[in-house]
C-alpha cells in the first residue's frame, strides 16, 4: 500500500506516495531523483548512503521512507550553495581525499554532521566520525587531512 | 627534423593538479551505471544455486511466471552460450551441474526489482547433491572429485595456457631455469616451508551493475560498471556471436574495480533477459551478498617452497610449488597463475629455478583478477621464507635481500636481463629499513618463553610485479582540439578511481604546452566512439596510455605545424610549439595562437586551410614474446616496477591483538608524473593490503557454504584500523620506453604489505605464523601453540 509523504530535502519541498515498505535512499534516489546518495550494502554496513535526517546522521538505507515524513533531510545535493563548493568539498578537491568517489557522498554527510556537533574536532573524533563509512580506495588519510583542515579553519574563525 | 623547447610555463609532469573527476564526485554529481534508467528499463534478479556441487535434475519456473509484471525467465538449460577469455569453461547460469554455492541458476525480468525477485523466490529447483572438493592440494589427488570432467573438450588459449586432461588442473605453469638438482647439491642447507593464503573478496563499494538491451538487427547495447569496455565488448560478441560493430559498450562512472570488474560477468545474462522480454532494457544489480557469494573473488593458494641456500645466505636453488584455489571456474584465474608464477621467486636472482604453479578447480566461488595479480598470494611465501631462512642462518633479514636482491647485469627466473634502466629494488628496500630504524628491531629470540604484555617488532619485505597480459596489447588516444585551443582527450582505459585521467591530464598538457585546466579526459567510455584499449588492469594503463597520448600529441603538434608553416611561410623544423603558441625559432613574434589554427585557420580575405585538429596516438607493447610451455623462459614483462615495505608493530600477546605503528613503503616508479596519484595510490594500497594481512579471507562450512559474505562478517579495514604513521618514498630510474620515464604503481602498494607484518610479528615474538589472515584470533591460537611447546 502507498502512503503520502511530504519531507523537505536540502530546502526544498516534496510531496510523494511510496509504499510502506519504501527506505529513505529508495525514496531519494527513486521517487526524488535525488542520486548523488548512494547505496553500497543495503543494511547500513557501509555509511554511503548517510543522510541528515531533522539534522541526525543516518543510514538512509535502514530508514522508512514514511519515518522521513515531514522530516528534514539534507544530502549530498544540499553541500554546494548553489555553484559555491563548501569548505568541505574544497578541502576534499585539494587534499585528493576521494577516489573512485562512490563512498564520498557518504562520507562528507558523516563529516558535515562531525563538523555540526563539534566546533574542535581531535584526530581521535574525526577518525570515530567516519569510522562506519567504508572507503575501499583511498586508505582513509586524505579524508581525515581534508576534514582536519576545514576543522582547524573553523575553530580558528571561532576565536576571532 | 624536431626542435627541441622547453616552456617554464606548461611543466606539469610530476606536478599535483586537481583531479578531474572530484568536482563531480563531492557534489554527487557523478553518474554511476547504478543510478542509469533506460526508458522500457526492467529489474533483473538472479537465483544461486544452495548447493557447492549438484546435478539440477528439475527446475519449474510455473509459479514464477504468473507473478504479476514478470517479463522473462531464464534457466541454463535455454542458455549454451560459453563464456571464456583464456578458458572457456563458464555457463551463463549453470547448465545441469552447479559447482559453487552461489552460482547463478535462472534469472527473471520484471517490471519491478520487488516482483522479480518473488518471482526468483518461486523458482522450483530440484538438486541431487554431489561430493564436492574444497581445498586444492585434496583436488590434486588421483581420486578427487572432478570439478569439470570434460575440461579435456573445453575450448581454451593454445600454446599459452595448459590444461591437463582428467584432473582439476586448469592450468599448469612451468618454470625452469638452471639445473635445480646441482643448485641443491651447492647448497650449504636446504629449507622447505608452507604457506596458504584464503580467498579474498574485492569489495569494491559500488557493487556490480549492468543494464543490457537486445536491440533489432543483432545489435546490443550494454552500460555496466566494467573497467575494460573493450574486453567486454569482445568477449559478448564471441559469445553471441556478434559482429563488433553491433555491439555498443558504455561506461559511466566507476565505483572502484580492484581487478573483479576486470572481465565480464553480469553483461551477457542481463542481454539474453532482455532479448527474452523482446528486446526491453534490462538492468541486474548485484546486491552486497552477491557481490560477495556469486561475483569472482581473489583466488587463495597454497605455497611449498624449498631453497637451497649457502652459510653466507645466497640462494643457489628455488623449488615451489604453487597450488591457486581457483574455485569452480578457472577463466581469469590461469593467467594469475601464469603470471605470478614468473615473479614466484621474488625480485631476487635465482640461477636454478623450478616452479610449479597449478591453477586447480575446487567447489567454491570462482577466483579472478585482483590487485596484484596474485602477487600479494606469492610474495605471502616468498618473503616470509627468506626472513625464516636469515634466521636459521644467524641473518640480517635485510642483509640476506641485499645479497640475492637483482641488479644489473643478472638475469630473472624467466631470462629476462636486467638493465641500468629496470628499476632498483635494492634503494627500495634501504629507504624503507631505515624510515622504520630496522637496524634497531627486536630480534625476539625463538626459544625459552614468550614474551609477555605489548611488544614491538619491525619486518620489511621487497616485492616487483610486472603487467601480466597479451604480447599483442596495445592501446590508442584521440586528442580533439576544440574551438578555444582546449582539448578533450578520447582513450579507453577506464578511470574507475585510481586517477589515471588526471596523471594523463599532466602528460597532455604538457606536451601539447597548454594549460592543464583546457585538458578534459573524457570519462564516459564508449566502445562506439572511442578508440581501442585492451583492458585497465596490470598496473599499464599510465604506461600503455601516456605513451598513446604522447603520440596523440606529436600528431596535433605535426597538425599544427604544417598549416602554421603555411601561414608564417617558415618550414617546419623552424616552428617551435609552446605556450598555446606556435612560431618562428629566430623571430619568436613571427608566430599564431592555438586557437587561430584549432579548427581551421582563415587569412583576412577570407580563405581558409587546415581544419580541425585531431590527434591521433597508439602505442602496443614492445618486444614481448610467448613463453616456452616447457621452461616458462621468455620476456613477458612490459616493465616491473618494484618497491619495499618497513613495518612496525606492537602486538599485544595476550589478545593476539596487532596495532601498527608504522609503515614506510617506497616505489621505483621511473618517474613521478603526478606526485598526488602517486601517493594516494600507495596510501590507499597500503590499506587494503593491511585488509588482506590483518583480518581478510572467505570462511566456508564444510558443505562449501560461504559463511561470511556480508560488511557484518567480513571486515575491510575501516578508518580506524589505519596505521598511525605511514610514509612513501619514491624512485626515479627512468623506464626508457615509459612515458617520460614512468611505470606503473597502482596494484603495487597492496603487495608485500602482509609479508612485512608476519616478519614484524616474527621479530616482535620469535613466532612464525603461516596462514593468512594475521587476525588477533589466529595470532593468539600462534602464540598460544608456539607459548605450549616452548614453556613446557
Amino acid at each position: 500500500m502507498d502512503y503520502d509523504i511530504e519531507l523537505t530535502v536540502n530546502g526544498v519541498k516534496y510531496k510523494t506516495r511510496a509504499p510502506a515498505s519504501f527506505t529513505l535512499i529508495q525514496l531519494l534516489r527513486d521517487k526524488l531523483h535525488l542520486t548523488g546518495t548512494k547505496e553500497g550494502c543495503g543494511i547500513g554496513e557501509c555509511g554511503a548512503c548517510n543522510v541528515l535526517l531533522d539534522g541526525k546522521l543516518v543510514n538512509s538505507c535502514v530508514v522508512l521512507g514514511v519515518e522521513a515524513n515531514g522530516a528534514e533531510i539534507r544530502t549530498i545535493e544540499g553541500e554546494a550553495n548553489g555553484e559555491e563548493l563548501s569548505d568541505l568539498q574544497q578541502a576534499f578537491i585539494k587534499h585528493h581525499a576521494l577516489q573512485c568517489g562512490f563512498c564520498t557522498p557518504g562520507m562528507l554527510m558523516s563529516a558535515r554532521d562531525l563538523l555540526n556537533r563539534t566546533a574542535n574536532p581531535t584526530d581521535e573524533e574525526i577518525v570515530e566520525a567516519i569510522a562506519a563509512n567504508l572507503c575501499r580506495c583511498t586508505g582513509y588519510v586524505t579524508i581525515v587531512d581534508a576534514i582536519r583542515e576545514v576543522a582547524d579553519a573553523k575553530s580558528k574563525g571561532g576565536a576571532k | 627534423m624536431s626542435v627541441p623547447y622547453k616552456s617554464d610555463k606548461h611543466q606539469y609532469v610530476g606536478g599535483n593538479g586537481e583531479r578531474l573527476d572530484a568536482i563531480d564526485k563531492v557534489t554527487g554529481a557523478a553518474v554511476y551505471a547504478h543510478e542509469m534508467v533506460v526508458p522500457g528499463m526492467l529489474y533483473g534478479r538472479i537465483k544461486v544455486s544452495p548447493y557447492a556441487h549438484a546435478r539440477i535434475k528439475r527446475v519449474d519456473t510455473s509459479k514464477a511466471e504468473k507473478v504479476e509484471g514478470v517479463r522473462a525467465i531464464l534457466t541454463g538449460a535455454t542458455l549454451d552460450m560459453i563464456l571464456g577469455l583464456y578458458m572457456c569453461d563458464r555457463h551463463i547460469l549453470g547448465r545441469d551441474v552447479v559447482r559453487y554455492q552461489g552460482e547463478q541458476v535462472a534469472a527473471v525480468a520484471a517490471e519491478t526489482e520487488f516482483a522479480a525477485r518473488r518471482a526468483c523466490e518461486l523458482i522450483e529447483i530440484e538438486y541431487e547433491p554431489l561430493p564436492a572438493v574444497f581445498d586444492p592440494e585434496e583436488a590434486l589427488a588421483d581420486d578427487a572429485v572432478r570439478v569439470h570432467p570434460d575440461l579435456h573438450t573445453y575450448n581454451h588459449m593454445r600454446g599459452v595456457f595448459f590444461p591437463q586432461a582428467h584432473t582439476n588442473i586448469a592450468h599448469h605453469q612451468k618454470i625452469r631455469k638452471g639445473d635445480i638438482e646441482a643448485g641443491f647439491a651447492q647448497a650449504d642447507q636446504i629449507f622447505e616451508h608452507r604457506f596458504t593464503n584464503p580467498p579474498v573478496a574485492h569489495a569494491p563499494i559500488e557493487t556490480h551493475v549492468t543494464i543490457a538491451q537486445a536491440l533489432p538487427g543483432r545489435r546490443a547495447h550494454i552500460i555496466t560498471s566494467a573497467q575494460s569496455p573493450f574486453t567486454v565488448r569482445n568477449l559478448f560478441a564471441i559469445a553471441f556471436g556478434m559482429p563488433h560493430n553491433n555491439v555498443r559498450v558504455q561506461i559511466p562512472y566507476v565505483g572502484g574495480g580492484f581487478g573483479g570488474k576486470a572481465g565480464i560477468h553480469l553483461e551477457p545474462l542481463a542481454y539474453c533477459l532482455s532479448r527474452q522480454a523482446g528486446g526491453r532494457p534490462v538492468k541486474i544489480t548485484a546486491t552486497r551478498e552477491e557481490e560477495f557469494n556469486v561475483l569472482p573473488s581473489r583466488q587463495g593458494l597454497k605455497t611449498i617452497i624449498k631453497t637451497g641456500v649457502k652459510n653466507d645466505g645466497r640462494i643457489t636453488a628455488l623449488k615451489v610449488k604453487y597450488m591457486w584455489d581457483a574455485g569452480a571456474y578457472a577463466d581469469y584465474g590461469v593467467n594469475i597463475g601464469r603470471a605470478a608464477a614468473t615473479s614466484g621467486a621474488g625480485p631476487y636472482v635465482v640461477d636454478n629455478c623450478w616452479i610449479d604453479s597449478l591453477v586447480v578447480y575446487t567447489n567454491k566461488l570462482y577466483g579472478t583478477a585482483f590487485r596484484g595479480f596474485g602477487h600479494l598470494e606469492v610474495l605471502w611465501g616468498v618473503e616470509r621464507n627468506l626472513d625464516r631462512i636469515a634466521h636459521a642462518l644467524g641473518l640480517n633479514p635485510y642483509e640476506i635481500r641485499q645479497k640475492n636482491v637483482l641488479r644489473t647485469g643478472t638475469t630473472t627466473i624467466t631470462g629476462e636481463k636486467i638493465t641500468a634502466n629496470h628499476g632498483r629494488p635494492d634503494i627500495c628496500l634501504e629507504k624503507v629499513a631505515k624510515d622504520i630504524g630496522f637496524e634497531d628491531r627486536t630480534k625476539a629470540p625463538t626459544t625459552g618463553p614468550l614474551p609477555k604484555g605489548k611488544v614491538r617488532g619491525k619486518g620489511i619485505a621487497l616485492l616487483q610485479k610486472s603487467p601480466a597480459m597479451p604480447v599483442f596489447t596495445s592501446c590508442s588516444a584521440f586528442i580533439k582540439f576544440n574551438e578555444d585551443a582546449s582539448v578533450n582527450v578520447l582513450i579507453s582505459g577506464v578511470d574507475y578511481g585510481q586517477g589515471t585521467y588526471s596523471s594523463l591530464a599532466n602528460i597532455v598538457a604538457q606536451e601539447l604546452s597548454i594549460p592543464r585546466e583546457k585538458v578534459n579526459v573524457v570519462y564516459d567510455c564508449d566502445t562506439a566512439t572511442q578508440p581501442y584499449d585492451w583492458q585497465t588492469v596490470a598496473s599499464r594503463f599510465q604506461v600503455m596510455g601516456g605513451n598513446a597520448c604522447i603520440d596523440a600529441c606529436h600528431d596535433c603538434i605535426a597538425q599544427i605545424k604544417q598549416v602554421a608553416a603555411q601561414v608564417l611561410r617558415a618550414p617546419e623544423h623552424e616552428l617551435i610549439c609552446e605556450d598555446e603558441r606556435v612560431f618562428v625559432r629566430h623571430t619568436p613574434d613571427q608566430g599564431l595562437s592555438y586557437r587561430e589554427l584549432a579548427i581551421g585557420y582563415t587569412y583576412p580575405n577570407g580563405n581558409s586551410i587546415g581544419g580541425p585538429i585531431n590527434g591521433r596516438g597508439k602505442y602496443i607493447a614492445q618486444g614481448l614474446t610467448h613463453l616456452d610451455p616447457e621452461t616458462g623462459q621468455g620476456k613477458a614483462a612490459l616493465d616491473w616496477t618494484y618497491g619495499a615495505h618497513g613495518m612496525e608493530i606492537e602486538l599485544d600477546t595476550e589478545t593476539g591483538e596487532i596495532e601498527v605503528i608504522k609503515i614506510a613503503s617506497a616505489f621505483d616508479v621511473g618517474q613521478i608524473i603526478h606526485e598526488g596519484m602517486c601517493r594516494t595510490q600507495v596510501q590507499g594500497g597500503v590499506v587494503q593490503g593491511l585488509g588482506s594481512a590483518l583480518f581478510e579471507g572467505f570462511r566456508f562450512d564444510e558443505r562449501g557454504r560461504m559463511l561470511n559474505p556480508s560488511f557484518v562478517d567480513y571486515k575491510i579495514p575501516t578508518a580506524k584500523d589505519v596505521p598511525r604513521e605511514m610514509t612513501q618514498h619514491f624512485v626515479e630510474t627512468p623506464q626508457l620506453d615509459g612515458p617520460f620515464g614512468a611505470r606503473g604503481v597502482g596494484e603495487h602498494p597492496m603487495i608485500s604489505i602482509p609479508s612485512a607484518m608476519g616478519n614484524a610479528i616474527f621479530d616482535a615474538t620469535g613466532v612464525d605464523i603461516i596462514d593468512l589472515p594475521l587476525s588477533s584470533e589466529n595470532v593468539y591460537m600462534a602464540l598460544k601453540g608456539a607459548r605450549k611447546t616452548r614453556e613446557s
